[in-house]
């Protein structure tokens, strides 16, 4: 479960020094004279068959971070080594379209929003059939066995793949979406906020849902999610993001027992603890994400931090392993002590 | 009053606020009537905040907004009472069920003693005018209302008074940030300069319609810490929806369970959290993924899914979902909503023998 090649096989997925710039441009001749960047040398690896959860505030760069692996947009630099199934290890950053569509089926995306993902003028049917259709199964006989056997996967019957959209609820249509994404048979699955548009009890069922069809077809996953309990529950790995670079990287249980971050601390610490016994914690964040387009001086986390030091705001501090294979990028991390992190 | 727990409690005895009797509502649509609301009682006693939890559907919304009258076609209140307490000497006590929704005693009301933080400020705010127009505007009009008030405010008077809000709600260069438009706002300001507007007219009553579903955890914080201020500050009772529990334990004093339009449980928001009677309530609770648990274990589950409005189910509504289910009764009859231990009312059968004796 680490971030490091283990027996030899390396992980499914590599990301190295990604970055992706956008430019802003001003005036009537559109002279370029800035970059947002929304992700800034970002590294991590995946094992095939685990979890990664990638959490952070918006504006943070998850977002463009895994639309850049998914090769939705064009990263400025940095490579993404992908391991096919033929066990090849190729970069996906500088594949043009062409290279890329054979790749596509074995990486899939879920969506956050039940309800915009699914286009409502189409059947079940033909909603999650169309990758197979795309990838070349003309057969709607074919395609017919293959979205029920794909509807029953995710608990939903069969006879309903003649149902359009709308005559399903925002949990079953996430489950759609799910058949969707699984329907070319991906090995690799990002999840954009797949539960928060969700009620608590719908929640349940669909991170069960995620757990089962992991074990069951061996999927490793990219989660994107801002809600830590969720994160906890079912990721392996959590990559917390901040103004576009990773602040801390470590295993799950890692990262909980012990945050080495104080960003990643201030997050957990947020989040409202379902027990009216437990005090509501008022030492919370303040201030907002800055803008990428011109971040604060030296750690870009000074200005919001509780530990702020003179050399934090000199001084940019390197993502740097503060215990084994737990990555923090923080001077002081080491003094953090797990009180100040709970 | 203060707004502790406890002392909202010993403050039992004193008349609420707001008191919802048996109120329902229902919508007729050419496919069939959704009945959204039916017979929910619930009261709000004055700084009391009262939190109320369930899931898309539950009715909770509606609730809102028949209090607010803002009921629209072809929804209409059919039953029930809507007891509101006026602060006028002497006390007096008005049902805003029966107030016509466009009279002039309603539109005094509304906004002004019984105020709305909608879920979404980014569709609350009018996009064409700065958020100081909107919360300027505001206070004029419900200064003209209040003709007790002699002098009406000047528009002058009215953006001091917004500045002041401003700053009360934390919104950093108070000035600068009145001629802003709300898209020009984060989501996080947004929510603050909604906060202003609808303590402009200091509420007695604020209705917080989800109001952090839509924004970072962080910054959820900030809200929650800025309402528990201002509510300790102001003293102003609170009618809080959310689906999300953390926030209900964090916030309310007194929470309401609600499901497919009906109340299945209240109690003080300790019971509800460390003694939940009703399957619904244990159940959800149950079904949360918690900092501290045990993970990559499936979460139980609430069986089955909601089910659709126009398809009720018989009964008590909950029933094709529950687990403690007693098959002869609760398909056939809907139970009431009655007492069980000193302050907890439940609506299951389950629990109806015991609160029968007396």
């Amino acid at each position: 479960m680490t971030g490091l090649p283990a027996d030899g096989v390396p992980p499914l997925l590599d990301v190295r020094g990604l970055r992706k710039y956008f430019p802003i441009s001003k005036g009537f001749f559109q002279r370029v004279v800035g970059h947002v960047r929304a992700v800034d040398d970002v590294s991590f690896a995946i094992q095939e068959g685990d979890t990664l959860g990638l959490v952070g505030e918006s504006g943070c760069g998850k977002t463009t971070l895994s639309r850049s692996i998914l090769r939705a947009i064009d990263p400025t630099a940095g490579q993404v080594l992908y391991r096919t199934r033929e066990g090849k290890v190729v970069d996906l950053a500088p594949m043009s379209g062409a290279e890329l569509k054979a790749l596509r089926r074995e990486i899939q995306m879920i969506f956050q929003d039940p309800f915009g993902s699914l286009n409502p003028r189409m059947t079940l049917l033909d909603n999650v059939g169309e990758p197979l259709l795309v990838n070349g199964v003309r057969s709607r006989r074919e395609r017919m066995e293959r979205v029920a056997e794909l509807l029953r996967l995710v608990g939903l019957r069969p006879e309903f793949m003649h149902r359009f959209p709308h005559a399903f609820s925002g949990g079953q249509r996430q489950r759609i979406g799910i058949a969707r994404a699984l329907a070319t048979g991906p090995r690799l699955v990002v999840a954009d906020e797949p539960v928060s548009a969700l009620d608590v009890s719908v929640q349940a069922q669909v991170l069960n849902l995620l757990l089962d069809l992991q074990s069951r077809l061996r999927l490793t996953f990219i989660l994107v999610a801002h809600d830590l309990s969720v994160v906890r529950h079912i990721c392996d790995r959590v990559a917390v993001m901040y103004v576009g670079q990773l602040v801390e990287l470590a295993p799950t249980d890692a990262v909980f027992a012990r945050p080495r971050h104080p960003y990643t601390a201030a997050l957990m610490r947020a989040v409202p603890v379902p027990d009216p016994r437990v005090a509501a914690n008022d030492a919370i964040l303040k201030g907002e994400v800055p803008s990428p387009a011109a971040p604060p001086s030296g750690c870009y986390f000074h200005p919001r931090c509780r530990f702020t030091e003179d050399r934090c705001r000199r001084e940019p501090p390197q993502l740097r392993e503060v215990s084994p294979d737990h990555f923090a990028r923080c001077h002081f991390a080491e003094q953090l002590s797990p009180l100040q992190g709970a | 009053m203060p707004p502790t727990l406890t002392a909202a409690e010993a403050a039992e005895p004193t008349e609420p606020l707001l008191s919802v009797r048996d109120l329902s509502v229902v919508f007729e649509l050419d496919e069939g009537r959704v009945r959204a609301v039916e017979g929910v009682s619930f009261e709000v006693r004055p700084g009391q905040v009262v939190g109320i939890v369930g899931e898309s559907g539950c009715g909770k919304s509606v609730t809102m907004r028949a209090i607010l009258q803002l009921i629209e076609h072809p929804g209409r209140i059919t039953g029930g009472e809507i007891l509101y307490r006026r602060s006028t000497a002497p006390p007096r006590v008005i049902d805003l069920a029966r107030l016509p929704p466009r009279g002039r005693l309603m539109r005094t009301l509304r906004g002004a003693e019984i105020a709305l933080i909608p879920q979404e400020p980014m569709a609350a705010f009018s996009p064409v005018h700065t958020v100081g127009q909107q919360v300027i505007e505001a206070i004029m009009l419900h200064a003209q209302h209040r003709r007790s008030d002699a002098h009406a405010i000047s528009r002058h008077q009215a953006r001091a008074m917004t500045i002041e809000l401003f700053r009360d709600v934390g919104l950093s260069m108070p000035e600068q940030r009145l001629d802003a438009y709300s898209w020009q706002l984060s989501g996080g300001l947004r929510q603050r300069a909604m906060i202003a507007m609808a303590l402009s007219c200091r509420p007695r009553l604020l209705i917080a319609d989800e109001p952090t579903t839509a924004i970072d955890v962080t910054t959820q914080a900030q809200i929650l810490a800025l309402l528990r201020e201002l509510q300790r500050k102001y003293d102003t009772a609170i009618i809080f929806i959310t689906h999300d529990l953390g926030v209900i334990a964090q916030m309310a004093h007194y929470v309401v369970v609600m499901y497919l339009g009906s109340v299945m449980e209240e109690g003080p928001v300790d019971d509800i959290f460390h003694a939940p009677k009703h399957p619904y309530t244990k159940a959800l609770l149950r079904s949360i993924p918690s900092l501290y648990g045990e993970t990559r274990i499936a979460l139980p589950v609430i069986a089955g899914a909601l089910p659709h409005p126009l398809n009720r189910p018989p009964g008590c509504p909950f029933h094709p979902r529950c687990e403690e289910v007693i098959p002869q009764r609760c398909a056939h009859a809907v139970p009431k909503l009655q007492p069980v231990g000193v302050r907890q009312q439940v609506s299951c059968f389950v629990y109806q023998d015991l609160a029968e004796p007396t």
